[in-house]
């Protein structure tokens, strides 16, 4: 027994990942923890898609179920479990089966590298974000084969779409990428990995690592190299929608032309899976753009605003958020309509503002609001990435096909190529 | 090996080695799909995605309108018509009232004139909106659907003020018009335009320099003005193609000849000049109600008319400018109280005929786009 708790304490205080330091216990946790994580961020994703869509298309979005509609993704999440599971006459159906859990498990495992904070990830991996391209490109694999065991026109034409669109579209990214992760060892000093001042001059894959070389050398890569940082950054921020099958690259699953595309004849728990996958990938996604670019866990203005006056200022933010959340509750509590048949509503909605108060008082605590910083400033500029894919969705009509290959090919790619040229000539001189 | 252009798409069971050729893929649209605005059924060849040919097959919503109106008096059939283009329901009015006016060579008085004229081209702005969303919609942008739905509301309130109903609205009557103009008609008319003049720029400034709109279409369901006169296109579709001809300048119906207005005409005959020329058409319209809303004259709404109409052996055939083109009547009278034959001539189902001309050689999304700026109403297709 006491070596069990030995085991579990062993780790506390360590600086390393869990994953890393080898602990199997804490690593357990981690994986629960962002499991759970992850689909209370895409169930709020889902409310929040449909709430901000809808605000911006002058309607109100779901209301009915639970204080403005707070309760209708589990609503829905119940139907879908409860459905009948139709598996066409037609389908190869071990193929049709295996599809989606290919889909999903892709879309998770790549959580296992994404760093939260210096020691907020499952395992730290020396080829980081190598292992999340790769994993998350593994997906079309399971969009292929859906479409194709589908045994219909339709998912089958929104397949080879798909599967030709986010293998162009990894290219471009793919650039980008590298020319970040050429950033990680560059110190304006000269040489690639040959000795230099201070910082590191081995460039690093690791998630983590490269979060850290941004710290170092107290510089967003999105501004570094001004402007090719940017760039790169552009480059991937277009690549990941198309990559995401998110609108205005929605092709494969063009309603309007292929009713769904490669998940038209998925339904009930099977579809949910599908949708499950598409947010857990678009977070994927956002996050590694957040790690490479944004700084990932760092809070804003690491280098201009500085001392502990301004972290302590920083520091209370994850708490305040919360707090003006509960207050918007409470605010909204405020307008109900005071009718006898809205009191449960009005209750649940001003019950659910005490939560994210409380929750935002508790961040305030001295001890935990030192924690939660990395935490919070990570899933905030995720969060804003997931805002912009509710915006594009909201203004932009959809690419046709050819277009799609042309921007891909044409425009993303050698403006990534010559970026990470420049990236490497900026390096020497 | 026969030309694969010369097969027809509907058969299937063609022993053809072109048809087992793995490059091509008979693909079947509707009719219950998103994109076809209705019970549209389109059969394509696709050669992976570009389209080698297409087959439309129509009759899903048929309801025997034309058939139906000879088992009923001139004035019963009157509210049918509004059921072929439900979406410009007043339009079908105006143009039967007018033909059924015509062969009893009587005319509705002037106030009654002004009113079908504003209720008309408001019928044609809430038209062009339902199309311009739906248009959008289909070519992928969600949010001008509601725009359009939420300013259409706005003509749908003045129908229901003005009639009691939204959609089929039954406006007008043979000779004139039943009702009279409700307290603060032109004063809803009024305050509708200037609550929608700066709506079209809303529209406008959403997709007309939109990047992603243009790219898709320009260049897109291209076809000549020489083209569209040879298939009977008509309505903003041969006028983006370059061929100045509108009803109501042309052959001159209702009082359309007292107002100043501009026919607005396209280049190049591609997907992009039809929306723009929709576009500057709600503008237009909003110019004729101006003008029309200013001069209502005073007066009797309703000519005298037969109860019981009998209108003398002939025939006749009148057109207006419907929004989606020309739509005619053409009826013939035996004498009786029930027309011997009623023949329509929808402008949706002309146009329809142009489909797999604008869309061969281009992609499945073309069709898609091309279907939707057609502007086709399948009840006005099938009737």
């Amino acid at each position: 027994m006491h070596a069990i708790i030995d085991y579990i304490q062993s780790y506390l205080g360590s600086d390393q990942t869990p994953g890393a330091a080898g602990n199997w216990f804490w690593a357990t946790v981690y994986v629960l923890l962002v499991f759970v994580g992850l689909s209370v961020a895409v169930i709020a994703m889902n409310w929040l898609e449909r709430k901000i869509l809808a605000h911006m298309q002058v309607r109100l979005g779901p209301m009915r179920v639970g204080p403005h509609g707070l309760l209708q993704p589990i609503a829905d999440a119940l139907k879908l479990l409860l459905k009948e599971d139709i598996i066409p006459d037609g389908a190869d159906k071990v193929v049709f089966w295996v599809a989606p859990f290919i889909v999903v498990l892709a879309a998770f495992t790549v959580f296992v590298v994404v760093p939260f904070g210096p020691t907020h990830a499952i395992t730290d991996m020396n080829i980081g974000i190598l292992f999340m391209l790769g994993v998350s490109s593994l997906s079309v694999l399971g969009i292929v084969t859906a479409g194709w065991a589908s045994n219909s026109h339709y998912p089958l034409i929104g397949a080879l779409r798909s599967s030709a669109q986010m293998v162009s579209y990894e290219v471009a990214m793919g650039l980008a990428v590298v020319s970040a992760i050429l950033m990680t060892s560059l110190h304006g000093m000269g040489f690639y990995g040959v000795g230099g001042l201070g910082t590191a001059d081995t460039g690093t894959l690791s998630m983590i690592g490269i979060v850290q070389a941004q710290q170092e050398q107290q510089m967003w890569f999105v501004f570094k190299f001004f402007p090719l940082g940017l760039v790169a950054f552009f480059i991937f921020a277009v690549a990941m929608v198309a990559e995401t099958n998110r609108a205005p690259f929605d092709l494969p699953e063009a309603e309007s032309e292929l009713t769904a595309g490669f998940h038209t004849e998925y339904s009930g728990f099977r579809w949910s899976l599908f949708f499950l996958a598409e947010y857990s990938a678009m977070i994927a996604v956002s996050s590694i753009a957040v790690t490479l670019w944004l700084g990932g866990w760092l809070r804003p203005f690491p280098n201009a605003l500085q001392g502990a006056t301004w972290d302590f200022i920083f520091s209370l933010f994850p708490g305040v958020t919360f707090l003006f959340l509960g207050a918007l509750c409470f605010f909204n509590t405020a307008r109900m309509p005071k009718h006898p048949l809205f009191r449960i509503q009005t209750l649940g909605l001003a019950g659910f503002g005490a939560l994210l108060a409380l929750i935002g008082l508790v961040l305030l605590v001295h001890g935990v609001r030192e924690r939660v910083g990395d935490i919070f400033w990570f899933s905030a500029k995720v969060a804003g990435f997931m805002y912009l894919y509710i915006w594009y969705r909201g203004t932009f009509p959809r690419y046709r096909f050819d277009q799609l290959m042309t921007v891909g090919w044409k425009v993303l790619l050698p403006t990534g190529l010559g970026v990470l040229v420049l990236t490497a000539v900026w390096g020497v001189f | 090996m026969t030309d694969p252009k010369t097969i027809s798409p509907l058969d299937l069971d063609t022993p053809d080695e072109t048809y087992l050729d793995a490059n091509e893929l008979v693909i079947n649209m509707g009719p219950q799909h998103p994109a076809t605005h209705g019970v549209l059924r389109v059969i394509l060849r696709l050669d992976g995605e570009k389209v080698l040919g297409l087959e439309c097959v129509i009759g899903y919503l048929h309801r025997g309108v034309e058939k139906i109106a000879e088992n009923r008096t001139y004035t019963m059939f009157n509210p049918y018509v509004d059921r072929m283009d439900y979406v410009a329901a007043v339009s079908n009015g105006l143009g039967y009232c007018e033909a059924v006016e015509k062969l009893l060579s009587v005319e509705a008085p002037p106030r009654a004139q002004y009113i079908r004229v504003i209720l008309t081209e408001l019928n044609r702005i809430a038209s062009h909106q339902l199309w311009l969303g739906t248009h959008a919609l289909d070519i992928g942008a969600i949010t001008p659907l509601f725009y359009t739905f939420r300013d259409r509301e706005e003509i749908l309130k003045i129908f229901e003020k003005y009639c009691g109903a939204r959609l089929t609205t039954h406006a007008f009557r043979i000779g004139g018009l039943q009702y009279e103009a409700y307290d603060g008609f032109e004063k809803d008319v009024k305050n509708f335009l200037s609550f929608f003049k700066p709506k079209i720029d809303e529209y406008e400034e959403l997709l007309t320099t939109n990047r992603i709109w243009l790219e898709r279409t320009k260049g897109v369901g291209v076809i000549s003005g020489k083209d569209c006169i040879a298939l009977g296109v008509t309505g903003p579709v041969l006028r983006a193609s370059g061929v100045k001809w509108d009803i109501r300048k042309a052959l001159p119906y209702a009082n359309y000849k007292n107002f100043d207005f501009e026919i607005p005409t396209g280049e190049n005959g591609d997907t992009y000049d039809r929306y723009i020329v929709r576009m500057i058409e709600m503008r237009q319209s909003v110019r004729i109600i101006e003008q029309a809303v200013q001069g209502i004259p005073e007066g009797p709404i309703m000519a005298k008319v037969p109860k019981v109409m009998k209108p003398p052996v002939g025939e006749i055939y009148h057109s207006i400018e419907a929004p989606k083109g020309e739509l005619g009547y053409f009826i013939v009278s035996d004498g009786s109280t029930q027309p011997y034959r009623v023949r329509v001539r929808p402008p949706s189902f002309v146009n329809l005929q142009a489909l797999d001309l604008m869309c061969r050689d281009q992609l499945v999304a073309d069709v898609i786009a091309v279907i939707g700026t057609l502007d086709i109403v399948l009840g006005e297709v099938d009737r």
